[in-house]
């Protein structure tokens, strides 16, 4: 079952177009099987995000009514007053991707390269932190990060270690990543928060392609004089770029909308778009500029995934 | 040389590990604590209160039975949609292709505060109230995706001469394809669906644009105990949500080890 579940949990092979295509059907079927899905993403995925773009170009208050006014201006004034905050996601999503891949490598080759049993066992344990809601997972971080009476403190003084923890403070502040020395509450705690969340969106698809990784591969690589640094280099590394492909979108994706972790692990310095967007939206009831912020934030996604993905020369996401 | 390399891929395989768990670890630890104020934050005192009343706090439990329902019931049509999705995909050419490909693909590179907003600014237009329904309908839709690439991997990598050799013995296409072919694809449809529910019953943001007061998931509860206070029962249920999961995944996986052995 974990095995599925990690196998499918990611676009990393793209079957493509059907190897065999089986005898002729009648040319109505497939578009009968389709027809309801799509149907539903059409009306809850693609029409919403027609009523945004034209929630963004409207006008007017919410007692009042909006009227469509072609208001391009509205997103120059978004990216005028909320810049810092997009470029933040950005940037923190950016590093929590690379922390995860830097996380998750090791791991995932670690349980590819188990077998039978032991291999089963780590991946229920890869997928099993999951089914704690996300939320109670994070929380339990704020206890472990918080400075005073947190768990790490005491798990640190116990072992006589707890210079450690003054000394890790001592160096935020130094490098002004914390203005007081605490771990909770600066950047590197909304870091460490994304880094933590995605991490199996990393693991899952890195374990299914080096999962497929042929073993004579890496035999003929060490028949033919290479190091084992060369093998990784010029066999392993190439072989799980799919796997590093979509480990590395399904990780910055979410991350780059998420603002759980800044509420709950960060302060007012650490603000994310998406909790931008929530409050504009939920709050200030500004919708037009809410509308904006959400059409921006899916513009620079979608362009800088588009361009990984072509760079990468996967060609087939799905 | 190798030697040292082996262990120090152990070392970092079992630090990343030890990552991933420790928070479920702090969970379970704080649900025998009794603290004194109405946070959570700090151990006390041992305390088996939470575990002896888990719906000792108003609200917890029907926040609990209603992601249930909402989790059961969007992974259901949810696998439902998908499974016909990835047929089709899998199976058949047709015209369309890449843009259904494309279709699919959307949802999962849209980030959720862009999904929930929009969907908000739908039901807002159309008139719909916010609840358990507009819920529902925004979970079926971020699930469908998923589940259709993991069901289209199954289809896939299936060997087509298992199904002519059916038709070659007789059987006919209805019946080749319910002890055929759906057993086969079996276990791309349950990790679609598991990966469904746990996808629904864990959604936070998306759900938060499209909830009205009267529809707290349990997701919603624990951010708002998160403002005001958190109960111990919280980590009870979190707690017992990891152990259920992890008994439900070695036990399938059990089942399937012995079947394999009798096959």
């Amino acid at each position: 079952m974990a095995e599925a579940v990690a196998e499918s949990a990611l676009p990393t092979r793209s079957p493509g177009t059907p190897a065999r295509p089986r005898r002729r059907r009648a040319n109505w079927v497939p578009y009968a099987l389709l027809a309801p899905g799509l149907l539903w993403l059409i009306v809850f995925f693609v029409a919403p995000m027609v009523t945004t773009l034209s929630t963004s170009l409207q006008q007017g208050n919410v007692d009042d009514g909006y009227v469509l006014t072609g208001n391009v201006a509205v997103y120059w004034e978004a990216l005028q007053a909320y810049w810092p905050q997009l470029l933040r996601s950005l940037v923190y999503a950016g590093i929590a991707t690379l922390l995860s891949l830097a996380l998750g490598y090791p791991l995932a080759y670690f349980i590819a390269s188990r077998k039978g049993r032991a291999k089963n066992f780590l991946l229920v344990l890869v997928i099993a932190p999951f089914f704690t809601s996300f939320l109670i997972r994070t929380m339990a971080w704020q206890s472990i990060l918080s400075g005073e009476g947190g768990l790490l403190e005491k798990l640190l003084g116990w072992l006589h270690l707890g210079f450690l923890f003054d000394w890790f403070g001592n160096v935020l502040e130094f490098l002004h990543l914390s203005p007081n020395g605490q771990i909770l509450g600066s950047p590197w705690a909304v870091v460490w928060g994304l880094t933590y969340n995605f991490l199996p969106f990393m693991i899952l698809p890195l374990y299914t392609s080096l999962d497929r990784l042929d073993g004579r591969l890496l035999e003929a690589a060490g028949d033919l004089y290479a190091t084992p640094r060369e093998t990784f280099r010029y066999v392993t590394w190439p072989l799980s770029l799919p796997g590093v492909v979509s480990g590395t979108l399904l990780t910055f994706i979410p991350a780059a909308g998420d603002y759980i972790n800044s509420r709950l692990l960060g302060n007012t310095n650490t603000v994310m778009i998406g909790q931008v967007i929530d409050s504009q939206f939920l709050r200030v009831l500004d919708y037009p500029l809410a509308a904006a912020l959400s059409f921006i934030l899916l513009i620079l996604i979608l362009g800088m995934v588009t361009a990984y993905v072509r760079k990468a020369g996967t060609e087939e996401l799905v | 040389m190798s030697w040292i390399r082996r262990h120090l891929l152990t070392v970092a395989a079992m630090a990343t590990l030890t990552i991933l768990l420790v928070p479920n670890l702090v969970v379970a630890i704080y649900s025998f604590n009794k603290p004194d104020g109405r946070f959570n934050y700090e151990l006390k005192r041992f305390s088996l209160d939470a575990w002896l009343h888990p719906c000792g706090t108003p609200g917890i439990c029907d926040s609990l039975g209603l992601s249930l329902r909402i989790g059961l019931t969007a992974s259901v049509v949810a696998t439902f949609l998908g499974t016909m999705i990835a047929f089709a995909l899998g199976r058949h050419r047709f015209r369309g292709r890449a843009t259904t490909n494309l279709l699919i693909f959307m949802p999962m590179a849209t980030p959720e505060v862009v999904m929930g907003s929009s969907l908000l600014a739908l039901f807002l237009n159309i008139g719909l109230s916010t609840g358990k329904l507009a819920i529902l309908i925004a979970h079926i839709m971020f699930c469908l995706s998923f589940v259709v690439v993991a069901v289209k991997a199954r289809v896939a990598s299936l060997d087509p001469r298992l199904e002519e050799a059916a038709a070659d013995l007789g059987s006919r296409p209805v019946s080749t394809f319910v002890r055929v072919t759906l057993p086969l694809v079996a276990p791309g449809i349950a990790a679609g669906a598991l990966l469904a529910f746990s996808l629904s019953f864990d959604d936070y943001i998306i759900t938060n644009f499209n909830a009205s007061p009267n529809s707290v998931t349990f997701p919603m509860y624990v951010w708002g105990a998160s403002q005001r206070g958190t109960p111990v029962q919280i980590n009870v249920i979190g707690t017992v949500m990891f152990l259920v999961s992890v008994a439900f995944v070695l036990g399938a996986q059990l089942v399937a080890a012995r079947r394999a052995k009798r096959a």
